[in-house]
């Protein structure tokens, strides 16, 4: 099992869900965030004095999958949030322990 | 597309409705012809009055000395200059703040417009608008304490110009709710609250009320020939003065000037100065203390001013950062608006657009005077606007305000009855420019005395750094602006 995170721009949340939806994952849960990486931030203005913001509003989408599909994710992220300007975001994959299905106690594989 | 059905389901039931009373509203003119006057007014739950019991009524008003439309409007400035302060000015300058400091802003606000309240009907009004000192030979600097606690006032007690002497004393006291509340800009974020009310409470003694005597309650500038028509001198120039000394002696926020964060909610600012135009209505029309051609031309010389004042500034920044802000251009606004305030009384609408269009250009500039030359942390650039604007315009009146100058309605005249010649634009730019020097001296030493002494029954008047960092609204408070989840 793995945990992919996924950085992305707000706006390509909608398309990164779809994405998900067409290769069979329905589950995931949504982090709203804020962070910068190559992507500059802004300076505001208000009345002559100047306010710099750092930091830029993004998503965190986490999912765990099983490992066979991990590749086809990585795969659909990237395309559906990709704007292939400065900013769009990372992956990361690290590895699942254990998981577990609340309901009914399903583990493992089961309970993705 | 959801909205797109709300919308058309609005429009449905809006003609339905629209369709409805017309239909109802014929049917009970048919039903009530002739029966009864009271008839006429469909769903009225007032008897019309016949014309004998309304005759009479006149008749009573008059005895009292009653002018109902002067005391209509009277009445209705008060609430419009009270609707300033709530929550006109305390929006405009919530909105500013982060937001977790934006309770502690409305507080700020709402606190001072009770504690005034009370101060303005035990001490303040008598000694801000009654005569000083022995009748012949009243004091020029103070009132007197004759109407304490409102003592001798009867209901039945009327101004001269025909409106209850309650209703003036109430109108009064709304500007001197809104002058401590324009103070709120310069110590936001980090003043201690026990520290801001007592200050508030001494400075409305020792320095509104005294000043405001001077001008309005027929005080040394009055009989100079002051012109100060809705507070240039009594409201903006002491508040803005008050509010830098204040600023200075409470030292600037952290983080000032570098690493600040920019306004929490600029359309509560926009909501704010909104209120505060429309309030500024009853502020410089209410002044002409009647239901006259005065107040319509008050009224109509402020909006002006506020316009270009706004544009003006539009305008300045968008050519100076690139991009044309709303927290600018409604800031502009108010520096039209308490620019226009000491003249609005004397200028005509030509007059007021000039005077707008400098408010816009002279304030703007004094934003960045104050925080990058002077390094003064006034937050809210109470100074910059609110001071510089009221000077300048109490002394563009001397000039603007002569007849025969774009539209002016006449300065100060010369003779005890004030039928003399008129005074020429140098001889009031004097007069002028000593009621603003006085009312800045004053403000600016009581202000530091005020301090000092409050300083030392509070034990400091700024919260420690951890609460500064954790924010008024929890930190002085107890309560948290946005339980969003």
């Amino acid at each position: 099992m793995k945990l992919i995170k996924s950085i992305i721009k707000p706006f390509k949340l909608e398309d990164v869900k779809d994405a998900l939806s067409e290769i069979g994952v329905e589950g995931m849960t949504v982090i709203e965030a804020k962070g910068f990486g190559r992507q500059k931030g802004h300076t505001e203005i208000y009345r002559g004095s100047e306010y710099t913001i750092d930091f830029l509003p993004k998503v965190v989408i986490e999912i765990v999958v099983s490992d066979d599909l991990c590749d086809k994710v990585i795969d659909a992220i990237s395309k559906a949030a990709k704007t292939e300007k400065i900013g769009d975001g990372k992956i990361f994959v690290l590895p699942v322990e254990q998981a577990v299905r609340i309901r009914t106690g399903e583990q493992g594989d089961e309970a993705l | 597309m959801k909205t797109l059905t709300c919308l058309k389901t609005f429009l449905a039931i809006t003609i339905f409705l629209g369709i409805s009373s017309i239909s109802f509203a014929e049917t009970n003119d048919a039903n009530g012809s002739g029966a009864n006057d009271s008839d006429q007014v469909a769903g009225s739950k007032i008897d019309a009055v016949n014309q004998a019991e309304l005759s009479k009524q006149l008749e009573e008003t008059a005895k009292e000395g009653i002018a109902a439309g002067n005391t209509a409007w009277m009445i209705t400035a008060t609430a419009l200059v009270l609707f300033m302060t709530l929550p006109g000015l305390a929006m405009f300058y919530g909105g500013l703040v982060q937001s977790k400091n934006v309770l502690s802003v409305l507080m700020h606000c709402f606190a001072i417009a009770c504690l005034a309240s009370i101060i303005w009907v035990t001490v303040g009004y008598s000694l801000a608008l009654t005569p000083g000192g022995l009748e012949d030979e009243a004091r020029g600097w103070i009132g007197g304490k004759g109407q304490f606690f409102l003592e001798g006032l009867l209901e039945g007690q009327n101004e001269e110009n025909g409106f209850p002497t309650s209703v003036w004393i109430i109108f009064q006291m709304t500007f001197a709710i809104i002058t401590p509340a324009l103070i709120v800009g310069a110590f936001v974020e980090r003043i201690k609250f026990s520290a801001m009310l007592l200050f508030c409470a001494l400075w409305l003694l020792v320095v509104y009320c005294p000043v405001c005597y001077w001008v309005w309650g027929g005080g040394w500038l009055a009989k100079a020939g002051v012109i100060d028509f809705a507070g240039g001198i009594v409201v903006h120039a002491t508040a803005g003065a008050s509010a830098l000394t204040l600023a200075w002696m409470l030292g600037r926020r952290k983080g000032f000037p570098n690493s600040l964060k920019p306004p929490h909610n600029p359309g509560m600012v926009m909501i704010g100065a909104s209120m505060l135009w429309v309030g500024w209505f009853g502020f410089n029309a209410g002044s002409a203390g009647a239901a006259n051609g005065d107040a319509g031309m008050a009224m109509l010389v402020t909006h002006l001013s506020a316009a270009t004042a706004s544009l003006v500034w539009m305008f300045i920044e968008w050519k100076k950062t690139g991009k044309p802000g709303l927290v600018g251009i409604v800031t502009g606004t108010i520096a039209g608006l308490a620019t226009i305030t000491p003249a609005s009384g004397a200028v005509g609408p030509m007059g007021a657009i000039i005077i707008g269009a400098t408010a816009g250009i002279v304030c703007y500039f004094a934003c960045g005077l104050i925080k990058e030359k002077l390094g003064i942390d006034d937050s809210l650039d109470v100074a910059a606007v609110h001071g510089v604007g009221g000077i300048l315009g109490t002394l563009m009146v001397s000039y603007f305000g002569q007849t025969g100058v774009l539209g002016g309605q006449g300065i100060s005249r010369h003779g005890e009855d004030g039928d003399g010649a008129y005074f020429t634009w140098t001889e009031q730019l004097t007069v002028q420019a000593q009621g603003c020097l006085a009312a800045i001296a004053l403000s600016v030493v009581a202000t530091y005395v005020i301090v000092k002494i409050v300083g030392a029954l509070t034990g400091g008047i700024r919260v420690s750094e951890d609460d500064e960092t954790k924010g008024l609204d929890q930190a002085a408070h107890g309560e948290n602006g946005y339980s969003l989840n």
